[in-house]
C-alpha cells in the first residue's frame, strides 16, 4: 500500500476508443492489487477491474483543456484511456501505477494474496491434477527404449531442467553429464513426446557448443542413443529452428549447430523462426495496428502485413508440421532446439505433439502439454511474461504465439478440439494475470523454492471446476478427420492464418461477432440433456404406474415443462445493439441531434444493462480480491471465477462502448 | 434443335478432374445443346456427372501426341480439368463448348426447356410480387399507395408494374418525376421501417444537368415522403458516388438533387465503386485466391491490392448509415447512384436485411432478392453475362449481387443466430445468378422478361429452392429469430474473406462441412428430444 499515492480520484472519465464520441464518467480507484474505475451513472456503475500485473505499459500525454489523459496498455489487450482532471492527480496515479505494475520480488504478485477459500486439501488436490508421471505413463514409457534418469535430481546438472526426465535406455549418466556440458545452458537432449505406435521420438536441446570445429563425443553418442532407440528408422533429424543466419552467428560465440560429418545418420534442417525480439517488435506493430482509429481496410492489411505477425505464426506452424510429419509419415525421430532451447523450442514442439496425438486437443490433456512443454522445461516465464520489474528485452510473447498456432488449427479444424477459444483466452489472461502459481518464475526449480504449491493456487483446477465453459460442443472426438494425426493440406495455405480478432481486440466488444455459436450450442446441448434426463424419469415413472396399474391416478407431473430454446432465448435477444459510428469522416452527417440519437440508444443500453452481469473477465475474475474499500460491491467470495465469461453477455460492456 | 449444328463431336473418352482432393472420374464425355456429360460407366458410384455449358467462363485447351487437355474454368470459381482421349475429339469438344457456352439467346437458354419432376410451371412466380409487399405496409400507414402508372412500362422500363408511391402524389406527376430521372426510376419505396415511420426510397440520378434543370413534380414528391411521414419530418439523400463524380454527372445530363429545391433533405456522398472496377476488383481476388505459388510474406498486401474487402466494407458502413438514420434519426432515406440499378439495390437491401427481421427469415429473404434486385430492375443478364475467369474484355459486367451476399456473409459471421438461411443458400444464390436451370434470374429488368414471358416458360428458382431435400444445405441451424435491428461492425477486423466462395476451388471444404454436420446433429437431437417429451400423456393410462 505505501506505493499507492492517491487511493482514489473522481470525475474521471474513461474513453471508448472506437466510437470516442462520449467518455464515461465515474471514480478511479488505486487498490494494492487492481486499478479500479467506476462508472458514475447511477443505475450502471459498471466497473472495470485492472490487476496491476496486466498492466504492459503506462502512458502520460500532453494535458488538454478536459484534464490530463493517462493511457494504459494491459497485456491481455485491454487498453483503457482515462482522462483525470487535474494534472496533478494524474501525475500521482501515474507514479503509483508505475510502482505497482512492477514488483520487484515474487511476494508482491498478487497469486500470494488471492485466496479463493479454498482449504489446504482442496489446494493440493488442484495441484495433483496435472501430473506428468502419468503423462509419460499414457505414452507408453518406461518401455524397452526409454527410461527416467535421474542425472538431474536435485538439478544437479541442469537448473532449468525438471528432475524428471526420459532418456534413451543405452544413454548412460556418463554420456548425458558430458552431452550437457557441451550445450548451451546444460540444457542436453531429453525426451518431449514419444509415438509409441511406431517409437519415434521428439527429444529437445540446447544448442551445441559446437564453434567453428568443437566436437563432443557424448554429444554424438547421445544423439545416436536416441536414434537407436528408434529402430523403426536409420536416420535422426536434428532440427535448429533458428534461421540460418543466426545460428551461424552463433558459432563465432562458440555456439552454433550441429556438423553433419561429426554425427552418424542425422540429417539436419533449419526452420527460421525468429528470435524473441523480432517477435516482440513484431507483436508491437500489430497492437499499433489494432489501436488504429477506424482503420482504413487498406491501412488495416498494409499494418498487418508489415508487422510481420502471420508470417511468424506460420513459420511456426511449419515448423511444427515438419516435424509431426516426420514423425508420423517417416517414422524417424527428431532432435529440436533452437538456442537455449526454451523458446522457439516449445513452441515448436507442443505444436508438433498437438498435430500428432489428439490427446493434447482435449481440455486436460492440453494442460498437460503447457505443464511438459513450457512449465515443466523451464520457459521463463517471469521473463518472458514481465512479471516482475526486469530487463525489457527479456519479454517477449512466445507462448501468445503458441496458443495463436492453436487457434488458428481451430479455425481449420472446428472439430478437432474439445476446447473452445475462451480456454486458450482464459489461459492468455492467466499467464499475466499472476493469480494462481502455474506460471510464476523461470524454472521447476525456482517454484521449488519458493514453494509455489504451498503458498498459491493451481490455474488448471479452477479451469477444470469451470470446464464447462470451456467446452467446443463441435468436437467429434470420433471422426476420422480429427483422430489421430491432424493432416494440414499440402497445398501451402496463406488464407489459413488469419488475424485472431478474438485475442487482440477482445476487449473492443463492437469488434466482436454479438452473437455466439458455441455459447448457442451448449445451451441447446444441455437443454437436450436436461430434457432426455426428465423424459427418462417421466417414463420410469409411467412404467411404475403401468405396473401397479392405478388407474385412476392421474399423472401431473410435468414438474418444470421446458419452454423452447427457454434456456438461451434470451440470450440471443442480448444481441441487441446499437449502430457505430459509421459516418466515418464525412463531415456532411447531420450533427440535428447527437442528444436525440444518443438518447435513443441509451435506452436501450439501460435494458441491456439491467439483464446483465459484469461482462469481462478481468473485472469478475477478481471480485473476491478482498478489497474492502468499495462499499459499491459485495464480494461474493467463494468463486474464483471468470465463470462469468466475456462470450456470454457481451452487451453490458457494449453498452458502455455505444454510449459513446 | 438448332444447337446440333454447334456441336462437333458426340462423345469422346475423358478423365475428369475436379479439385485437389476429389478423386479423377473416368468416363464417356458427351456434349448437349445446353450440357456437358460425363458417364462413368454402369459400375462407378456417381452414375452421371453434369455441368451446364452456360456455368463455363473460360476455356483452355492444350494437346500433345494423341491426347488433350481442356480446363473449364466456371462462373461459380470452380476449375474442372478434362483429359481427352483423342486430339480430333479434344479440339471439337472445345469448339463445341466454346460456341454453346457463349450463346445470347435467352430464349433458347436452358430455363426454357428444364422442366423437372415435381415443380409445376409458373408456380412460385406470385410470391413475391411488389403487391404483397403493399399489403404490408399498408397496414402500417395510409400515406402510400401502389400506382399502376408503369403497367406497360412506359414510364420506366427497369420498373416493375407496379409500385409503390406516396399518396399525395398523381400518376401523372410521376410522370414527369420519371423524366426527369436517369431510366425514368422515379422515386419508389423500397422499405417501410413501421417502428419508426420512415422509409427507404430508391431512384436514378436526377437530370439536372448542367443548366440545373428542376422539376417540380419531382420536388414535390419528395416533399410528400417528408409530410406522410411526420409532421417535421427530415430526409437524407444518400448518393452512392463521391461529390466531384456527382458534379461531373452534370456535365452528361445527369446531377443532384439541388439543397434548395428538396427542402428537408440533406445530401451525404459515399462513394461506393461500381461497373468495372469492381468486376477488376472481383477478377483480382479469385486469381489471388487460385494462386499457390503465393508466399505468406506477400498475401495480405495481395488481398489489400484486390480491394475486394474495402469494398465490403464501404458498402456495409453505407448501408448501416441509411438504416442508422431511419431508425435513430427517425429521417427517411433516398439512395441513388447514377443509374440507380446497382451500388443502390445493394444499399437499400442490405439497410432492409439491418432493419427487418422479416427480411432474415428464409422466405423474407427471397422475397427482398426478388423485390428489390429481380424485380427493381437490376440487369442480372449484363452484369453476370461472365464471372470472374473470363478472357472477354468486360463490357457491362460487374459482381454488385455477389458484393451484396459476400456483406450479408459478413452480417451472418458477425451475428450467426439471426438469419434463417445459411451459407449454403448464399453460394446457391451466387451460382444461379451467373447460371441456372431456373429463369428467375434472366433478362434485364420485367419488361424483357414479359417479352421472354419468363415467367409463364420458365421455373423460378424460389420454388426449386422449397424443394425439401434443398432445406439442409440452405438453411441455418442455429437460427433463433431475432426482433432487434442487427448493427454489424464494418471495421477491418471485424471483416474476413468469404471462404467458401473464394477459396472453393483450392481449399478442400471437408473440415467445415463436418463442423455443420454436427451442429445439425445437435440441433436436430434437441428436436428429437422435445418431439418425444408429450409421450407421457399420449400413453397415459386412461380412466
Amino acid at each position: 500500500m505505501e506505493h499507492i499515492r492517491t487511493p482514489k480520484v473522481e470525475n474521471v472519465r474513461l474513453v471508448d476508443r472506437i466510437s470516442s464520441k462520449k467518455a464515461a464518467l465515474g471514480t478511479l480507484y488505486l487498490t494494492a492489487t487492481h486499478v479500479i474505475f467506476v462508472e458514475t451513472a447511477p443505475d450502471t456503475r459498471k466497473e472495470t477491474w485492472i490487476l496491476h500485473s496486466q498492466i504492459a505499459t503506462i502512458e502520460k500525454q500532453a494535458t488538454t483543456a478536459t484534464g490530463c489523459p493517462l493511457l494504459i496498455r494491459c497485456k491481455n489487450f485491454q487498453l483503457l484511456q482515462l482522462i483525470i482532471p487535474q494534472e496533478r492527480d494524474c501525475h500521482d496515479v501515474y507514479i503509483s501505477l508505475i510502482r505497482l505494475a512492477r514488483p520487484v520480488k515474487y511476494e508482491e504478485l498478487y497469486c500470494f494474496s488471492f485466496n479463493p477459500k479454498l482449504d489446504r486439501e482442496e489446494r493440493e488436490q488442484g495441484w495433483m491434477l496435472i501430473e506428468l508421471s502419468e503423462e509419460y505413463k499414457r505414452m507408453g514409457l518406461p518401455d524397452d527404449y526409454w527410461q527416467p534418469s535421474d542425472v538431474n535430481r536435485e538439478y544437479r546438472v541442469c537448473d532449468s531442467y525438471p528432475t524428471e526426465l526420459y532418456v534413451p535406455k543405452s544413454a548412460t549418466a556418463h554420456i548425458i553429464v558430458g552431452s550437457s556440458k557441451f550445450r548451451s545452458r546444460r540444457r542436453f537432449p531429453a525426451l518431449s513426446y514419444y509415438s509409441k505406435d511406431n517409437h519415434a521420438s521428439i527429444c529437445r536441446s540446447s544448442q551445441p557448443l559446437s564453434g567453428f570445429s568443437a566436437r563432443c563425443l557424448e554429444d554424438e553418442q547421445m544423439l545416436q542413443a536416441i536414434r537407436k532407440a528408434n529402430p523403426g528408422s536409420d536416420f535422426l533429424y536434428v532440427v535448429d529452428t533458428r534461421p540460418k543466419l543466426n545460428a551461424m552467428a552463433n558459432r563465432a560465440a562458440g555456439k552454433g549447430y550441429e556438423n553433419e560429418d561429426n554425427y552418424s545418420n542425422i540429417k539436419f534442417q533449419f526452420i527460421g523462426i525468429e528470435n524473441i525480439h523480432v517477435m516482440r517488435n513484431s507483436l508491437q506493430k500489430m497492437l499499433e495496428v489494432c489501436e488504429l482509429k477506424s482503420p482504413s481496410m487498406s491501412d488495416f492489411l498494409w499494418g498487418l502485413e508489415n508487422s510481420g505477425w502471420l508470417r511468424h505464426i506460420k513459420a511456426i506452424m511449419d515448423a511444427g508440421i515438419f516435424i509431426a510429419k516426420a514423425v508420423s509419415e517417416e517414422g524417424a525421430s527428431v532432435l529440436v532446439h533452437c538456442s537455449d532451447g526454451w523458446d522457439r523450442t516449445a513452441q515448436v514442439c507442443s505444436v508438433a505433439s498437438l498435430l500428432l496425438d489428439p490427446h493434447y486437443r482435449t481440455l486436460k490433456g492440453f494442460m498437460v502439454l503447457i505443464e511438459k512443454d513450457w512449465i515443466s522445461f523451464g520457459h521463463k516465464f517471469t521473463h518472458r511474461y514481465g512479471n516482475l520489474d526486469g530487463d525489457p528485452r527479456e519479454i517477449s510473447p512466445v507462448i501468445d504465439q503458441f496458443l495463436e498456432c492453436v487457434w488458428q488449427l481451430m479455425e481449420q479444424f472446428p472439430c478437432a478440439f474439445e476446447f473452445n477459444e475462451r480456454f486458450l483466452i482464459h489461459i492468455q489472461h492467466h499467464i499475466y494475470s499472476c493469480q494462481f502459481g502455474n506460471f510464476l518464475c523461470n524454472s521447476q526449480k525456482e517454484r521449488q523454492e519458493l514453494k509455489i504449491q504451498e503458498r498459491t493456487y493451481s490455474l488448471w483446477a479452477h479451469l477444470w471446476k469451470n470446464r464447462a465453459d470451456y467446452l467446443n460442443p463441435l468436437f467429434r472426438a470420433d471422426h476420422s478427420q480429427t483422430r489421430g494425426v491432424l493432416h494440414l493440406p499440402t497445398a501451402p495455405c496463406n488464407f489459413m492464418y488469419k488475424f485472431w480478432n478474438g485475442m487482440y481486440n477482445r476487449f473492443e466488444k463492437g469488434l466482436q461477432p454479438r452473437q455466439s455459436v458455441t455459447d448457442y450450442l451448449m445451451a441447446v446441448k444441455e437443454e437436450t440433456q436436461q430434457l432426455e434426463e426428465e423424459l427418462e424419469a417421466l417414463e420410469e415413472r409411467l412404467e411404475k404406474i403401468q405396473k401397479v396399474q392405478l388407474n385412476r391416478t392421474k399423472v401431473r407431473s410435468k414438474q418444470s415443462e421446458p419452454s423452447k430454446h427457454s434456456g438461451f432465448s434470451t440470450s440471443d435477444n442480448s444481441a441487441a445493439n446499437t449502430p457505430q459510428d459509421y459516418s466515418g469522416n464525412v463531415k456532411s452527417f447531420p450533427s440535428r441531434s447527437p442528444s436525440q440519437g444518443d438518447e435513443d440508444s441509451a435506452l436501450i443500453l439501460t435494458q441491456d444493462n439491467l439483464k446483465s452481469s459484469d461482462p469481462d473477465l478481468s473485472a469478475n475474475s477478481d471480485q473476491e480480491s478482498g478489497v474492502e474499500d468499495l462499499s459499491c460491491r459485495s464480494p461474493s467470495g467463494g468463486e474464483c471465477v471468470p465463470s462469468e465469461d466475456s462470450g456470454k453477455d457481451r452487451d453490458s460492456d457494449e453498452a458502455v462502448f455505444l454510449t459513446a | 434443335m438448332e444447337f446440333a449444328e454447334l456441336i462437333r463431336t458426340g462423345q469422346a473418352q475423358a478423365e475428369l478432374l475436379r479439385g485437389p482432393e476429389e478423386p479423377p472420374l473416368r468416363g464417356t464425355l458427351c456434349i448437349t445443346g445446353h450440357h456437358l456429360l460425363l458417364s462413368p460407366g454402369p459400375q462407378a458410384t456417381p452414375d452421371l456427372w453434369l455441368l451446364l455449358l452456360r456455368n463455363v467462363d473460360s476455356i483452355e485447351k492444350r494437346v500433345a501426341g494423341d491426347s488433350g487437355t481442356i480446363t473449364l474454368r466456371c462462373k461459380d470459381l470452380r476449375v474442372l480439368q478434362l483429359d481427352i482421349e483423342g486430339v480430333e475429339a479434344t479440339l471439337d469438344i472445345a469448339r463445341s463448348i466454346e460456341a454453346l457456352s457463349s450463346l445470347e439467346s435467352v430464349i433458347t437458354s436452358f430455363p426454357f426447356f428444364y422442366r423437372p419432376k415435381g415443380l409445376r410451371l409458373g408456380d412460385a412466380w406470385h410470391f413475391h410480387p411488389p403487391e404483397c409487399y403493399y399489403k404490408r405496409v399498408a397496414r402500417e400507414t395510409n400515406a402510400w399507395r401502389l400506382s399502376e402508372a408503369n403497367e406497360d412500362f412506359s414510364l420506366c422500363p427497369s420498373y416493375p408494374r407496379a409500385v409503390i408511391v406516396p399518396r399525395a402524389v398523381d400518376d401523372s406527376a410521376l410522370a414527369r418525376s420519371a423524366r426527369f430521372r436517369q431510366g425514368g426510376r422515379f422515386p419508389v419505396l423500397s422499405y417501410y421501417h413501421a417502428p419508426s415511420g420512415t422509409v427507404l426510397l430508391r431512384a436514378g440520378q436526377p437530370l439536372t444537368g448542367p443548366q440545373k434543370r428542376r422539376c417540380s413534380e419531382d420536388e414535390e414528391l419528395l416533399r410528400a415522403v417528408l409530410a406522410g411521414a411526420r409532421p417535421g419530418a427530415r430526409g437524407f439523400i444518400v448518393d452512392t458516388r463521391s461529390p466531384q463524380a456527382a458534379k461531373q454527372a452534370r456535365m452528361s445530363g445527369g446531377g443532384t438533387e439541388p439543397k434548395a429545391a428538396y427542402p428537408g433533405w440533406k445530401r451525404l456522398h459515399r462513394p461506393l465503386e461500381r461497373g468495372r472496377p469492381l468486376q477488376e476488383s472481383f477478377v483480382r481476388l479469385v486469381e489471388a485466391c487460385g494462386d499457390l505459388e503465393q508466399s505468406m510474406d506477400r498475401w495480405l498486401n495481395r488481398l489489400e491490392s484486390c480491394r475486394w474487402l474495402s469494398h465490403v466494407k464501404e458498402t456495409l458502413s453505407t448501408a448501416c448509415l441509411a438504416a442508422q438514420s431511419m431508425e435513430q434519426e427517425g429521417a427517411c432515406v433516398l439512395v441513388h447512384g447514377a443509374e440507380g440499378t446497382d451500388s443502390t439495390l445493394l444499399i437499400t437491401s442490405l439497410a432492409q436485411l439491418i432493419l427487418d427481421p422479416l427480411s432474415r427469415t428464409m422466405a423474407g429473404f427471397q422475397e427482398l432478392i426478388e423485390r428489390e434486385w429481380v424485380q427493381a430492375g437490376h440487369p442480372f443478364q449484363l452484369r453476370c453475362a461472365h464471372s470472374a475467369f473470363s478472357h472477354a474484355r468486360p463490357k457491362h459486367e460487374a459482381p454488385t449481387f455477389l458484393l451484396f451476399l459476400d456483406c450479408v456473409w459478413q452480417l451472418g459471421r458477425q451475428f450467426p443466430l439471426s438469419l434463417e438461411f445459411g451459407e449454403g443458400m448464399l453460394l446457391a444464390l451466387f451460382e444461379h445468378a451467373y447460371a441456372s436451370p431456373f429463369g428467375t434470374f434472366l433478362c434485364n429488368n420485367e419488361k424483357e422478361r414479359c417479352l421472354c414471358e419468363v415467367r409463364t416458360r420458365t421455373h423460378s428458382l424460389w420454388s426449386g429452392l422449397r424443394q425439401p431435400k434443398e432445406q439442409r444445405k440452405l438453411r441455418n441451424p442455429l437460427y433463433v429469430p431475432n426482433p432487434l435491428a442487427i448493427w454489424p461492425s464494418a471495421e477491418p477486423q471485424s471483416l474476413r474473406l468469404w471462404q467458401g466462395l473464394f477459396l472453393r476451388g483450392t481449399h478442400p471444404p471437408e473440415p467445415s462441412e463436418v463442423a455443420w454436420e454436427k451442429v445439425w446433429q445437435i440441433v436436430t437431437d434437441q428436436e428429437k428430444t422435445e418431439g418425444s417429451q408429450p409421450t407421457d400423456s399420449a400413453s397415459e393410462p386412461g380412466p
